[in-house]
């Protein structure tokens, strides 16, 4: 309480017009790392739009997928900086709220990205690609390319890792629903018992996880024709085995639309990827913390969602009736990392 | 024998003399125990442990599973999957045995494979020369983590826990977080991928990068075994103030051992590009640890001067053939990863269990 008195006394004493007249406002983006090119886009984003608004970006981010110690500093830090807003991809979803009630108490508009809070509603808003649609895109896409054979498919998974985070969950649970598989439980990864499955492997997210994790498969079902991943790295990992043993032919599926992910759509490693708007969600972001800063007023969920849906689009060169989808080269324009 | 001597007054010496029959020192009799005799064989053959375990594990999987597990091919993929960790374990297993630890392998074999890929891809350097520079970039960063030890006398955990961040760090600046794709190395620099060229012999598939793995493991358990400097190696992980006044130069032992480290995460590197086509800058993030896995579960002890090489490869393989056994199995990943953990608490009590001497 007392921590957080002070927090709110300092936030007043840097709020004061006095110190709005001398310098630009700030706004603060915290990322999960300074590593993964995701991220590294997102911070682009933020900080492109900020030059353009005339604002002044403070960038945090925690040393490793989990840290969410640093994560808090961050907010306190910037609590203390008297920021409008922060933007913030939660390392820790549960673990975070405190310090964001912190921030918002301290009258600051605190938005989740990609990644929502645990529970959402700790956050005022949450700027997400809908994950389960982006799997259901390519799910259906494979469904339809199969056309006959979708029935006796046999389909490798390459899930990220062993805690089924909820992206990992949404896009695999997308991706079965979108192809026509009995889901049983929708949060839980591998509880399916269609036989079409063959496995489900975890990759980490990384060439080497997902190389390993293919020929793992492979050797269980020599026979695999579709091929789930969680994002285009382990998309290539996973071509390099089937490339070893000479399975061209398999359909690969996966999430992200990251450069080097559309530029393998376009050379026919990837049969179809689900691209997501880094950049675009932090740009929309930084406009939701200056319209709050502006005018009090808060950003509003999509229709029929918890979040704003930054958007999901099917990149592939071979469409299917009554799928949108953009070819790579459109992709190609879009694409971030 | 001499617990009980210390609890018995010692105006008893006489019955105490009695008792034991006059056997007060004796090294080698008949009468040593079953026990005995299997923790004197352990002790002077640290490779036995792990090698016991690896093929308890192939006979395991081999019960369970069958005709697919063991399969030549299926054992050739688990040496492919265990290629990089191995070369990183040889590294390790070096800086252990000086009783080092080295947290930077995982991080210098990521930066030296973006030097490769960026020197050659875009800078369109010919491969070869790439593929030395990168090479000397490994020996230079063994040579900063070798000074900080050596010359600032800084404890090789904390120094390594340092470098680790800062050559991970070099890397995301060098490579942009940006990746190269295979097909880009492919089109300019194919010397990068030749380690993942393979040839297939009685249904196996052998990759370069394997038999250049194994080739690594004789070549440096011939230095360890057979050369001034591997008995040197030893001595320092043993007792360096012995070796001190032994006269050997302890500080030059840990330096060339620290160098020779570096020189091989960057031909993990190499390998690393020829397994997984592209050069990720998120390559290799877990290869410290696990790097730290193969070499203890290989028996080589962390206090330093005790192991052997060939443990590390053995140690490698026991996680290659548990992973790969149990995902052929349909075993969920948690309980591989529960799996791995239980094997490295049992390798370290087994190694305590050893050194009572």
């Amino acid at each position: 309480m007392k921590k957080q008195l002070s927090a709110l006394a300092l936030a007043m004493a840097f709020a004061s017009p006095l110190a709005l007249a001398a310098e630009a406002p700030i706004v603060g983006l915290i990322t999960k790392t300074n590593t993964n090119p995701f991220f590294v886009k997102m911070r682009q984003g933020a900080e492109q739009k900020a030059e353009s608004m005339g604002i002044e970006l403070r960038s945090f981010s925690g040393k490793f997928d989990g840290d969410n110690e640093s994560q808090v500093q961050a907010i306190e830090n910037l609590i203390a900086a008297g920021a409008k807003g922060i933007l913030l991809t939660p390392s820790d979803p549960a673990a975070i709220v405190p310090a964001v009630e912190q921030a918002r108490e301290a009258g600051l508009l605190v938005i989740a990205l990609d990644t929502p809070l645990s529970p959402a509603s700790a956050a005022d808003a949450t700027f997400a690609t809908d994950n389960f649609k982006a799997g259901v895109l390519i799910g259906e896409w494979a469904k339809a390319q199969l056309g006959d054979k979708a029935a006796t498919a046999k389909i490798a998974m390459l899930d990220l890792n062993s805690s089924e985070i909820t992206v990992d969950v949404a896009r695999d649970q997308g991706f079965l629903q979108g192809f026509g598989i009995e889901l049983n439980d929708p949060n839980d990864i591998g509880d399916e018992t269609d036989p079409r499955i063959v496995g489900n492997e975890v990759t980490q997210g990384a060439e080497e996880g997902g190389r390993t994790a293919m020929e793992n498969l492979l050797q269980k079902e020599p026979g695999i024709n579709v091929v789930y991943t969680i994002n285009e790295p382990a998309a290539a990992g996973a071509y390099e085995a089937l490339k070893a043993v000479g399975k061209t032919d398999a359909l690969i599926v996966s999430v992200d639309g990251g450069c080097p992910g559309v530029s393998n759509v376009r050379d026919g490693v990837i049969g179809a990827t689900s691209m997501q708007f880094p950049l675009l969600m932090a740009s929309m972001g930084v406009d939701a913390i200056m319209e709050f800063a502006k005018t009090g007023t808060r950003p509003q969920a999509s229709e029929g969602l918890d979040f704003v849906n930054t958007g999901v689009e099917l990149i592939t060169d071979t469409p299917v009736e009554g799928i949108e989808s953009r070819t790579s080269a459109q992709g190609l324009e879009l694409c971030w990392g | 024998m001499t617990t009980q001597n210390a609890k018995v007054q010692t105006a008893d010496h006489e019955k105490i003399a009695n008792a034991a029959g006059g056997d007060f020192a004796t090294f080698e009799g008949a009468q040593v125990s079953l026990g005995e005799k299997l923790h004197q064989f352990f002790h002077k053959y640290p490779v036995a442990a792990p090698t016991i375990v690896l093929l308890t594990a192939i006979a395991l999987f081999s019960f369970v599973i069958g005709e697919r597990f063991l399969h030549p091919f299926n054992l050739s993929l688990i040496l492919q999957q265990v290629t990089i960790i191995g070369v990183l374990g040889i590294a390790q297993t070096l800086i252990i045995l000086t009783a080092g630890i080295d947290l930077s392998v995982g991080a210098v074999m990521v930066l030296t494979s973006v030097i490769m890929g960026r020197m050659a891809v875009d800078l369109g350097m010919p491969s070869g020369m790439a593929l030395s520079i990168g090479l000397i970039a490994g020996a230079v960063t063994g040579w900063i983590n070798g000074l900080l030890v050596t010359r600032f006398r800084l404890p090789p955990f904390i120094v390594t826990l340092g470098t680790w961040n800062i050559f991970f760090a070099l890397n995301l600046w060098y490579s942009r977080s940006e990746t190269i794709r295979s097909q880009e190395i492919d089109a300019v620099a194919p010397l990068l991928h030749w380690t993942g060229n393979a040839i297939d012999i009685f249904g196996a598939r052998l990759t370069y990068g394997s038999l250049l793995m194994l080739a690594l493991f004789v070549v440096i358990w011939y230095a360890l075994k057979w050369t001034a400097w591997g008995k040197h190696v030893y001595a320092t992980g043993d007792d360096p103030a012995s070796a001190r006044l032994a006269g050997i130069r302890t500080e030059r032992v840990l330096m060339s051992v620290y160098v020779v480290a570096g020189v091989l995460c960057a031909v993990a590197a190499w390998v690393l590009i020829g397994r997984i086509g592209s050069v990720s800058p998120q390559a290799g993030m877990m290869a410290n640890l696990d790097s730290i896995t193969a070499v203890v579960i290989g028996g080589t002890s962390l206090f330093g001067g005790r192991g052997s090489i060939f443990g590390t490869l053995m140690g490698a393989l026991v996680v290659g053939v548990f992973r790969n056994g149990l995902a052929l199995a349909g075993v969920d990943v948690l309980w591989q990863e529960f799996t791995v953990g239980a094997l490295i608490i049992v390798a370290v009590g087994v190694d305590q269990w050893i050194r009572k001497v």
